[in-house]
């Protein structure tokens, strides 16, 4: 009864969203307010919808329903509750169900919170929401029903993916398709204003919160994912150019250069156009992400099931939407005036070389991911492109944007001269020079992340000079200076908090180039001497866990003959689907991991690879931070939803002064 | 500056940065694009010294042998074979946890002058049933399977097989 219900209500979603996506667009042309009105309305009832047929589905997944197809292919009794929940979205149809659920609940944002935007806008924009809401849950209705029944019932479920039942993996993927979501939006207001034939201040005040949620959310997801694959995936590493990997990378290049480009429209009324060609883009990246991931195209703990009509559904959804918006934007966009001129070296001539080097980025790794399948397509060639393909082709085009992210925040809007903007940034410089010059000579670390190690200091010496420079500090006396500081715009702080979240990051990144490993066998009560410790294995063991087994090993790491800490790395079997996984065991400092890993056990030793990964905590830390500094420009009063009209007015009246 | 030269500058700009782009992405593929190679494809045309690739197939049955490398690591050693041919390969790590004789592998690494594949990445999958396409594609092109008779037999049963037996089996399952 109750997957009917699911069922029943997805239907229901799909026509709820279809008239969303007809009815206030027809208004909006009309100017009739009575269709416009029922834009709201409808985006609340789709989401109320979406809602309850993700509920059912949950319902099924703890009930361990198996008269449902989709809980005996991926879930089983003996699963933890978390791991039933999360199992909900742990596969192809339900993490389907799971993207629209969250595109509904941003399209209820914008029916409840945009109550200020013009109405025909909010229309418009709830139509193309709808629209996308229609192609997704038609796509899953005739795809990937996650409701479908069997009969007769299976006596249990075949189990969930053992690599998956882990608490990182239960947050990614909403995560990750928060991110994708709000380009959806962004793109919808892209669309509407095309439709409109008119940006202005205000249009990028409403965008920008939107671009800095989907990137904040795409931030927290890919460092939860990264984080996830270093600690399960048990290969000592963080990031590993895999295409699954690179097609969350991409949306997350074009939103961060959409939002730097949303700032330069809403303070300046510059770069319209371009603005607007990036929230498209960045859609068409979210989009073409899900194909990869999605359609089987690439084989990988991602993708659930390979089946070529949901390809080919999802590439028809791509050339639709994209194609559509992309004719919409050659046809609309040449009757929009170009506004706002600026001389090359100034605030906006920064932020266009930020939006240039991302873009070429993005391009770099577009390629990189997408050659091996053409040429596999038409040349029948295998070939595949590894991380030396990308380092190389994608370092030399991130310096350049890291130097300019510490110049860019100092620099005035509209003219400026560079070499007072380096005089204020001269300590950060010697800092950066310092840092490198030291590592690198003296102590011999190698040049990249010697660079690596000056790059972070750099960043994060600047976003520091940013706020400096802005409360006067030094300059006026420091209770003017901290009054200054209580006073300056959230989403100041915001921007130098995400760009020291880099600079940590960097830090982490080049610490993690220094990282050494090691592979021994050990008999129980051997040790061996390894990155300044002594390593001893007491014994490897068995252990038991909900669903599993396990041979545990115990390691005792000590120093000067007394122990540190305790290491139990295991090697996990699952019965239900026969599969084995590796628990790497770590131990933080916050300046380094002691990682180790449980290889096989032959003639009584046990193998084990042991990692001593310096600084890498910060990578992930640096990607928190950036994505708590997306949070606080959020808070910033000028940047919620709910406040931009008197703003734009403001803006407006601005721009008739200059 | 007119607006003119200004928008002339930025588009130069992007040119360039356009430009930039697109030789490193030249560059890096020149020297980094990585193939893969079947057994057979390394005895019909040796590759390259020093360069590295993707080697892959089957794990011949009884070929795995274990022991330690000079510097007293743990290494692996066994035989990668796609029916008509097989290369020796040397690995030192942890192998993966589906790792069997008879199973699909794929590896990456360099051949030394000794003929012998040295591994630096042995990769094998989460799932027993699953058989890398690329595998799959050396097996077709080794002649042991026919897409059109259906679904490729499991993979225990590849190794070492004859042509006429492997089609017989695959027609037969």
């Amino acid at each position: 009864m109750i997957p009917e219900l699911g069922h029943f209500a997805l239907a229901l979603a799909l026509a709820l969203a279809l008239a969303q996506s007809v009815l206030p667009v027809m208004g909006a042309q009309w100017r009739d307010a009575r269709l416009m009105g029922a834009a709201a309305p409808l985006a609340l009832g789709s989401a109320l919808a979406v809602i309850i047929a993700f509920g059912a589905l949950i319902a099924a997944f703890v009930q361990n329903d198996t008269t449902v197809l989709n809980v005996v292919q991926n879930s089983h009794s003996a699963k933890p509750l978390l791991y039933k929940i999360s199992g909900v979205w742990g596969n192809h149809e339900g993490s389907m169900l799971l993207w629209l659920l969250v595109l509904a609940l941003c399209g209820a944002a914008v029916a409840s919170f945009g109550r200020n935007l013009p109405s025909s806008l909010q229309a418009r924009v709830l139509a193309v929401l709808g629209m996308i809401m229609t192609g997704f849950a038609l796509f899953i209705l005739m795809t990937s029903n996650p409701f479908t029944r069997v009969w007769p019932p299976a006596p249990d479920g075949q189990g969930l993916n053992p690599l998956l039942q882990d608490i990182g993996l239960a947050l990614h993927p909403p995560l990750l398709y928060g991110g994708y979501v709000g380009t959806a939006v962004t793109f919808a207001f892209a669309v509407a204003a095309l439709i409109e034939g008119r940006v202005d201040a205000a249009w990028g005040a409403w965008v920008r919160p939107w671009a800095l949620s989907a990137w904040a959310f795409l931030t927290a997801g890919i460092t939860l994912g990264s984080w996830w694959a270093y600690y399960e995936l048990g290969w000592g590493g963080y990031w590993f150019w895999d295409p699954v990997e690179n097609a969350s990378l991409l949306p997350w290049l074009a939103t961060t250069a959409l939002l730097h480009s949303a700032i330069v429209v809403e303070k300046r009324g510059a770069l319209k156009i371009w603005t607007v060609l990036l929230a498209l883009l960045a859609f068409a990246l979210s989009l073409l992400g899900t194909f990869m991931v999605r359609s089987g195209v690439l084989n990988s703990v991602h993708s659930f099931a390979a089946d070529p009509a949901r390809g080919v559904f999802i590439l028809g959804m791509l050339a639709v939407y994209v194609g559509g918006a992309f004719a919409l934007f050659a046809w609309r966009a040449p009757s929009m005036v170009p506004q706002g001129s600026f001389a090359p070296i100034s605030r906006e001539g920064a932020l266009v070389l930020n939006n240039l080097l991302l873009c070429c980025i993005a391009a770099v790794v577009l390629v990189g991911t997408l050659y091996p399948m053409f040429l596999d397509l038409i040349a029948g060639r295998l070939i595949s492109v590894g991380p030396p393909f990308f380092n190389s082709a994608t370092l030399p085009l991130a310096l350049p944007l890291v130097a300019a992210m510490a110049l860019g925040p100092l620099m005035p809007w509209k003219r400026a001269v560079l070499w007072p903007v380096v005089q204020r940034l001269w300590w950060a410089a010697l800092a950066m020079a310092a840092v490198f010059a030291v590592t690198w000579t003296i102590l011999r670390v190698p040049f990249w992340p010697a660079l690596g190690f000056g790059v972070g200091v750099w960043l994060i010496a600047g976003a520091k000079a940013d706020i400096i420079e802005r409360i006067q500090l030094f300059r006026v006396p420091l209770r003017t200076a901290l009054a200054r500081a209580r006073g300056l715009p959230l989403s100041a702080w915001g921007a130098a908090i995400a760009h020291a979240g880099l600079g940590v990051s960097a830090l982490g990144i080049a610490g993690m180039g220094l990282a050494t490993e090691t592979l021994v066998a050990l008999a129980p009560g051997q040790s061996t001497h390894f990155a300044g410790y002594e390593w001893r294995l007491e014994g490897v063991r068995d252990a038991q866990g909900p669903n599993w087994t396990s041979r545990r090993a115990e390691v005792t790491v000590l120093r000067d003959g007394r122990a540190v800490v305790t290491m139990r790395p295991q090697r996990r079997y699952f019965p239900i689907g026969r599969t084995t996984t590796t628990e790497a065991a770590i131990s933080t400092n916050f300046l380094r991991d002691l990682y180790a890993v449980l290889g096989e056990e032959r003639e009584g030793q046990a193998v084990l690879r042991l990692h001593n990964n310096t600084l890498a905590p910060w990578i992930w830390l640096g990607g928190l931070i950036m994505a708590l500094g997306a949070v606080v420009s959020l808070a910033d009063r000028r940047v919620r939803v709910a406040a931009p009209q008197r703003r734009a007015k403001v803006a407006q009246a601005g721009m008739g002064q200059a | 500056m007119t607006p003119k030269r200004r928008r002339l500058t930025i588009l130069l700009l992007a040119a360039l940065g356009l430009g930039t782009a697109t030789a490193l992405t030249l560059t890096a593929f020149q020297d980094n694009l990585v193939f893969f190679r079947s057994p057979a494809d390394i005895a019909a045309e040796p590759p390259p010294p020093g360069r590295n690739f993707r080697l892959g197939g089957l794990v011949e049955q009884g070929s795995v042998a274990r022991g330690t490398t000079a510097e007293g690591r743990p290494n692996i050693t066994f035989n990668v074979t796609d029916g008509a041919h097989t290369v020796r390969v040397q690995y030192s790590g942890v192998v993966p946890d589906l790792f069997r004789e008879g199973q699909g592998v794929v590896t990456l690494g360099q051949i030394g002058p000794d003929g012998v594949f040295h591994a630096r990445e042995v990769l094998a999958r989460h799932d027993e049933n699953y058989m890398p396409p690329e595998v799959a594609d050396a097996l077709r092109r080794s002649g042991h399977w026919n897409p059109a008779s259906g679904d490729p037999p499991p993979a225990a049963g590849w190794n070492r097989l004859q042509p006429a037996q492997a089609s017989e089996r695959s027609s037969g399952g």
